[in-house]
């Protein structure tokens, strides 16, 4: 038993370190500009806010749809904190208005601060929203998302939030460097050592004490009051820290685009996270990783060329006109949902041994995206 | 012998329903006490109020000497009140702990339908139930700073499902194990948040003789080992009538006997309550 415990810690940490060897392979190897950073970059983002909303809605039973409003919260949070103290200033950002921040602080005090952010404005909501079931609690959570949006944009708030403006020239991924020198940190390493400790600390919450009273709720409310578990407390820790890791993607993810606003953050946002989750596996980290890169290399990369007039070497330029891409992207999402209902993982975990199974059950090889 | 749980006049009434009407009992430690009754009487109920699922509409229930659950009608409840002493409590604290407290008190129970956590195995559902004895906090368990606890949980599932002959099935899904197991694992998990008192609600329910038979000897041997108060509900009268130290018996919510299991077989309002009354011709 323990010995098998232990190989499989083994292969896993073995599998991990060959992600991110991969990773800065490619980066010293590949232009920068390369398509498939763009997937890796943001697949890695994307994985890390469906772990976090999986956190929430496959392991504690809490059908939360705030997610892209906790992203603004953290994307915004850090863009604030890293723009330099001078720029804040000067009218390059604040054009119409005069930034009351006056410090700067660097990209690891803002991601955290992104998260803590988040965090809070989580914990607060929570102390109504949460004494809500099922589809209530997605209404009013999908509420506080579109209100957060509205009010990021208000003019009042300008000082801060720059009104409905860009914010830039904060540290976006370019801008990031190696701690106390001023070599660039290699973007995409950055993005997967930030997105992978994160999910790192939500697999180490699920699999603790904590993990089990959060699938316990999810399982059997009643039952899991009866053993002694404080639905409340439970459910607003799970709520916090699942926003806690929203926050922080959205800081990744603000750092990946350069610039920010709020617009971007809608709840068409929120379905393409709760999609990814869906077609992961509801209760599955791994699942929602591989779904997350799939996502991204499918709309990002691989189905591109329908909406560019040549696909898969046709040529076809009045089909595959603008749009068309989208058309074919619902379809298959169609299928998934339709023949694979319970997803890609079900609520299982990838594992070496199912790993090889499923190889020999189909005889054919597949690369796989990440073994978190 | 000293009483682990009184109720005082607990009225339970749901809009013009009283379903659990002036109920007094008491039970002493060590005792194994039946609460029976036809259909509907309100056994559920009352056991529901004991554990903080629902607030009494009025009376007091003290557990270990000291009141813990205490109400009166207050608002709308005070003019429909339909029950008894409705202002005995009324100059009282209110006290409505919730469900996961009375059990950090030490009181534990199972339900009448089983409610297992499906999605994990029976090792899992009985170390979730050490939850609410842990110490570690959140971070410390996520960082596993607590690993020495989470090792103790774990050796602690593993002595109780092999105490109560689980651990054979160690690794399979709770529902997957036959319906008397399942029924033992329920009480293995009320059993792991280390109760005093353990309110079993229908143990026997859809048992066949020789499980019941079984079920009378393990509910006695578990009352000895952990030095337990066990209060039940029961239709199985062989079972009631063997393992009881004193049976109460509801009707329509209302307390008609208590007495040992002879008082209560002779009783002719117990007679009366299950087989009904014969008319006058």
């Amino acid at each position: 038993m323990n010995r098998e415990k232990r190989n499989h810690l083994i292969r896993l940490f073995v599998a991990i370190a060959a992600v991110y060897l991969a990773v800065i392979i490619l980066e010293m190897t590949l232009r920068p500009t390369s398509i498939l950073f763009t997937v890796l970059r943001k697949g890695a983002i994307y994985s890390l806010v469906a772990v976090s909303m999986n956190l929430l809605n496959g392991f504690t039973g809490l059908f939360s749809l705030g997610q892209a409003g906790f992203m603004l919260l953290g994307a915004y949070t850090y863009a604030i904190f890293t723009i330099p103290a001078d720029v804040k200033a000067s009218d390059r950002v604040y054009r119409y208005y005069d930034c009351i921040i006056g410090f700067d602080t660097g990209a690891l005090a803002g991601l955290i601060a992104a998260g803590l952010v988040a965090a809070l404005f989580a914990f607060l909501i929570g102390l109504p929203v949460l004494r809500l079931k099922s589809d209530y609690l997605a209404i009013a959570t999908l509420g506080f998302a579109e209100i957060i949006r509205a009010i990021f944009q208000w003019d009042v708030l300008g000082p801060v939030t720059n009104g409905a403006n860009l914010l830039r020239e904060y540290k976006d991924l370019s801008r990031i460097t190696l701690p106390f020198t001023d070599i660039p940190f290699p973007p995409t390493l950055f993005v997967f050592i930030v997105a992978g400790i994160s999910i790192l600390l939500i697999v180490l919450l699920i699999n603790s004490s904590y993990g089990r009273a959060f699938k316990a709720i999810r399982d059997d409310e009643t039952a899991a009051e009866a053993m002694g578990i404080n639905l409340f407390r439970h459910k607003e820790l799970a709520f916090v820290i699942s926003s806690f890791f929203a926050g922080v993607s959205g800081a990744l993810l603000a750092a990946f685009q350069y610039t920010v606003q709020a617009q971007q953050f809608e709840s068409m946002m929120t379905y393409e996270i709760l999609l990814i989750v869906v077609i992961g596996g509801i209760g599955s980290i791994s699942g929602s990783c591989i779904a997350s890169f799939l996502y991204i290399a499918l709309s990002e990369w691989w189905l591109r060329g329908l909406d560019m007039g040549k696909f898969l070497g046709i040529a076809a330029p009045d089909l595959f006109r603008s749009g068309f891409r989208k058309l074919v992207f619902s379809v298959i999402i169609m299928i998934i949902v339709l023949f694979f209902s319970r997803g890609i993982m079900g609520d299982k975990e990838l594992s070496y041994a199912r790993f090889i199974s499923w190889i020999k059950g189909f005889g054919k090889k597949k690369k796989k995206g990440a073994a978190a | 012998m000293n009483d682990i749980l009184q109720l005082e006049n607990v009225t339970m009434q749901f809009g013009g329903v009283v379903a659990v009407n002036n109920l007094s009992m008491h039970v002493g430690e060590g005792e194994i006490v039946a609460l029976i009754g036809p259909n509907g009487a309100g056994k559920t109920t009352a056991f529901n109020c004991i554990t903080g699922v629902y607030e009494p509409t009025n009376g007091r229930i003290l557990y270990k000497g000291k009141p813990v659950i205490v109400n009166h009608p207050s608002g709308k409840m005070k003019r429909n009140y339909a029950g008894l002493c409705a202002n005995d409590y009324a100059e009282e604290r209110v006290l409505s702990p919730t469900p996961d407290e009375i059990t950090k008190m030490g009181i534990a129970r199972t339900f009448q339908n089983i409610r297992l956590f499906k999605s994990m195995t029976v090792f899992e559902n009985v170390l979730t139930a050490m939850h609410v004895r842990a110490k570690a906090n959140v971070f410390s368990s996520v960082f596993r700073l607590s690993w020495k606890e989470e090792r103790k949980m774990a050796e602690d599932t593993e002595k109780l499902l092999a105490e109560q002959g689980l651990l054979a099935h160690r690794d399979d899904r709770a529902t997957s194990l036959p319906y008397g197991l399942q029924r033992r694992l329920e009480i293995a998990r009320a059993l792991a948040t280390r109760p005093s008192l353990l309110l079993l609600d229908e143990p026997a329910a859809g048992m066949n003789p020789q499980e019941t038979q079984e079920l009378a000897q393990f509910i006695r041997e578990i009352k000895e080992k952990y030095k337990l108060t066990v209060l039940m509900i029961e239709h199985h009268m062989d079972l009631v009538m063997r393992i009881s130290d004193r049976i109460y018996v509801l009707d329509f919510g209302s307390l008609i006997a208590e007495g040992t299991p002879e008082e209560i077989q002779n009783d002719q309002r117990v007679i009366d309550a299950y087989l009904g009354v014969a008319e006058d011709v």
